[in-house]
């Protein structure tokens, strides 16, 4: 099973910009399924940027990210070759996690 | 009131004089006449959109509205269809039960090979689609065929798009009263107003590109299948050629037909056929 | 209620009223200062997520309001392709910037989305939000304990027959 995680963060040596797309259903609560029944609420609630131990970004959700989320950010204090780690979780208690390099 | 009608009138009737004058159907009803068609099509979407590159045509509603281009492009960075792009080249890479695999089926082993379909096949006497060649290729290999319109389908004409991206659409037809006859019958079915809104694929297609359909933007006909398969915001997910043309008659309130019927092939066929020369810019992302 | 306020009022005024008098009200109790502690630390905060009108939720998840700015920029379109899927995203020349929130007024509940930003983050971020309508979309820097915002409206409307 293929990470639900894509990642791509590039150094232009001072600056790392990080994009990263999330494979997640979003689902607000409200939506209703082709039967006609409420689809439940799944929604990722926090999603964490790690880099050389310490939380560069965190992102705090609602049911009002779209479905399989996007966010673009840029920080400093790394370089090329380090490890970024990301994680998330979802209001259903599931989470993923990866690690990308640096390019 | 009065006279600003009667003006909107007279125009509209001018522009359907000149609209018949050009029509290849009137000047040549007897013969069909693909290439003349093509050229025909093309010349009107060059002329009625001078400023739109060429190639630019395939991006479909984005070559005709910049702020949409702009969103388009923003969301390019880091694509909605970039899951289903791998996904497909997954499944592609992944053996049947038999051991084969979907390049075994294909051409050049699938890759880079998109722009060639739909051909004519002139055993079989019909127009034959990618997304039914790969069905056939999975039923012929004891494997269960896919649903047309979106998933696994979408995924794997995805990656198949993506390893042609850039060549241009090359469709043949070849020199067979059938194959003549399958383009025709697409051209037809592509001009014919149905269902309840008495729309045809050419009233919001070709009258309209460019123009809102609330708060949409239409997309030309010209080059509209190259950058299939497509993620929709509105479907929040993929969709196939089958699904497009699904949905074009669903949302005209005309009955669709079923994926990969006869017309629908030939309807690929046509609009294929008339936009050899743009590139392939599939998969694509949508509103 | 409609009567105090006049027929100018806008729903958006008397929910503002609403959330006013909702904060005074809550002033005596003693976890009222929970929520301004939210936006600080790791936990994720679940009460601004349930308020439905923006000046609810900027209450409780900052504690406090904020003042429009022209160091906030906020980037979206005028007319969302597809409400379902609306790239968002601000930058700021602010200094000591500590998070940005995103807010969308007309949406069930005005919160979307908050970002904690670190020492040495760029303040700024993209993202791609859902709007139910037609709606101003508003963003909050915190810069030095305190709250900036922009607003802008998107325009919103059902998907048809495009593409």
């Amino acid at each position: 099973m293929a990470s639900s995680i894509r990642v791509r963060a590039t150094s232009n040596g001072d600056i790392t910009e990080v994009q990263a797309l999330i494979q997640h259903p979003m689902d607000t609560g409200l939506a209703k399924n082709p039967a006609g029944e409420l689809i439940p609420a799944h929604y990722i609630q926090q999603l964490k940027f790690e880099c050389n131990g310490k939380d560069v970004f965190v992102a705090d959700w609602g049911t009002a990210v779209s479905k399989d989320p996007y966010v673009k950010f840029s920080f400093k204090g790394a370089k090329k070759g380090d490890d970024l780690k990301i994680s998330w979780t979802d209001n259903k208690g599931a989470s993923d996690t990866t690690t990308a390099k640096i390019a | 009131m009065k006279t600003r009608s009667a003006l909107l009138l007279g125009s509209l009737s001018a522009a359907l004089v000149a609209f018949a004058l050009t029509s290849p159907r009137v000047a040549a009803a007897d013969k069909v006449d693909p290439v003349t068609d093509a050229k025909a099509f093309r010349n009107f979407f060059f002329q009625k959109f001078p400023d739109v590159k060429h190639e630019d045509f395939v991006n479909g509603p984005y070559s005709m509205n910049a702020d949409m281009k702009r969103q388009w492009q923003e969301k390019e960075e880091f694509p909605p269809y970039e899951f289903a792009l791998d996904a497909g080249k997954e499944m592609f890479a992944t053996p049947f039960k038999n051991g084969k695999t979907y390049a075994d089926c294909f051409p050049n082993g699938g890759i880079g090979i998109r722009q060639d379909y739909p051909y004519f096949d002139e055993k079989e006497g019909k127009v034959v689609t990618l997304e039914l060649a790969l069905n056939r290729c999975r039923e012929a290999n004891g494997e269960v065929p896919y649903s047309y319109v979106k998933d696994e389908m979408a995924s794997l004409t995805a990656y198949m798009a993506f390893t042609s991206r850039g060549k241009l659409m090359d469709i043949k037809i070849p020199d067979d009263p059938r194959a003549l006859a399958a383009f025709e019958n697409g051209k037809r079915y592509f001009y014919t107003r149905r269902g309840q809104m008495n729309f045809s694929c050419a009233s919001c297609h070709v009258q309209s590109p460019g123009e809102r359909i609330r708060a949409e933007i239409l997309a030309p006909a010209l080059g509209i299948l190259n950058a299939m398969p497509i993620y929709r915001s509105e479907w929040s997910g993929m969709g196939t050629i089958s699904r497009r043309f699904v949905t074009c008659n669903s949302q005209t309130r005309a009955v669709p037909l079923e994926p990969q019927s006869d017309e629908y092939r030939d309807v690929e066929y046509f609009l294929s056929y008339v936009a050899n020369g743009l590139p392939i810019a599939g998969p694509g992302a949508r509103p | 209620m409609t009567t105090t306020t006049g027929p100018v009022a806008t729903r958006r005024l008397i929910l503002q009223g609403a959330a006013c008098v909702a904060v005074l009200g809550l002033g005596n109790l003693p976890f009222a200062a929970a929520p301004a502690r939210a936006a600080a630390n790791d936990k994720y905060p679940e009460e601004a997520f349930k308020q439905k009108s923006e000046a609810d939720a900027i209450k409780a998840l900052y504690g406090k309001t904020a003042e429009p700015s022209d160091k906030v920029k906020l980037d979206a379109p005028e007319i969302a392709e597809n409400g379902g899927v609306v790239p968002v995203s601000v930058t700021t020349t602010l200094d000591k910037v500590t998070s940005i929130s995103f807010f969308v007024a007309e949406n069930p509940f005005a919160l979307a989305a908050s970002y904690k930003i670190a020492d040495g983050t760029i303040p700024g971020v993209a993202n791609r939000l859902k709007m139910a309508k037609t709606s101003n979309l508003i963003a909050i820097v915190e810069a030095d304990g305190k709250l900036y915002s922009a607003t802008k409206e998107v325009k919103v409307t059902v998907g048809g027959c495009g593409g």
